[in-house]
């Protein structure tokens, strides 16, 4: 089972160093739905089994595909774009390394914890999430309505081309 | 399931960390390292997923479902701002006829 965790970590860690240093857009957007679904399978792993189906539903198969249309749309797998100066992705790099050396530093006393012994291992389930759901946290879900309903009033109002007078 | 249940013990949340952590860094490191804006929307994505793993590592550990109810909000959020954000990209491909971010320049002193 822990050969299960290092494989998909492997998968998902390689697969989003290509998403950075690929050239061609829709290499990124691919190597990124490899990404996604290698995390479904750590959610399954945790047994956090509705999360897994739903980061598939609206990840791999809403957003990214929205990424695909908008490339497409706009012919952008063609467009030619210079890369940022070396002395700049040099630094992003290093940036990035120290960032996550910082991380861990900051973390380090969690090296002891292990999980309880007396720990309910059906949490993840659909109708126990379902419960936590729509008992503690009903008014944040009906608040993610009003916020769905301003992104797409927003997004609609970009799209508009304006009117020329 | 039994299988799935007892993995949880057999890994310490060292590593989960660890990886969020990795995660984190390497989308922090596209957004600094493209110039594409479209590849950069990705690697925000990137992060948000990091932070969605370790929220539900925790949950896992700690046997709390909030983690994972908080992972779907977080999902929710994370959909409205692709949207909103992609719209900006189509707004910003008809006037300035490029995706490169370096063209976006007018807020600059």
């Amino acid at each position: 089972m822990t050969v299960l965790f290092y494989i998909l970590s492997a998968i998902m860690i390689v697969s989003a160093l290509f998403v950075v240093f690929s050239k061609n857009p829709i290499n990124s957007v691919i190597y990124l739905i490899v990404c996604f679904i290698a995390m479904a399978g750590h959610y399954i792993l945790l047994n956090a089994q509705f999360l897994a189906v739903v980061h598939i539903i609206v990840y791999t198969g809403a957003i990214m595909v929205l990424f695909l249309f908008v490339i497409m749309l706009l012919n952008l797998n063609k467009a030619i774009i210079p890369q940022k100066s070396r002395i700049t992705r040099i630094s992003a790099v290093i940036t990035g390394g120290i960032f996550f050396l910082v991380l861990l530093a900051a973390t380090r006393q969690t090296f002891e914890i292990h999980a309880k012994n007396t720990f309910a291992s059906d949490i993840g389930l659909v109708s126990n999430v379902g419960k936590t759901l729509f008992r503690d946290f009903l008014l944040p879900f009906e608040i993610s309505s009003v916020l769905f309903i301003s992104s797409m009033v927003g997004a609609v109002m970009f799209g508009k081309k304006e009117a020329t007078t | 399931m039994k299988e799935i249940a007892s993995a949880i013990q057999l890994i310490p949340l060292w590593y989960y960390i660890m990886l969020s952590s990795a995660l984190f860094s390497i989308g922090l490191m596209g957004v600094l390292f493209r110039r594409n804006i479209i590849v950069i929307l990705m690697c925000i994505e990137l992060m948000f997923n990091s932070v969605n793993l370790l929220l539900t590592a925790f949950s896992a550990y700690h046997s709390d479902p909030a983690g994972q109810v908080f992972v779907f909000f977080i999902m929710i959020v994370a959909a409205a701002e692709v949207a909103v954000g992609l719209s900006i990209v189509v707004m910003m491909k008809r006037n300035v006829e490029s995706v490169d971010i370096n063209l976006l320049h007018r807020l600059k002193w």
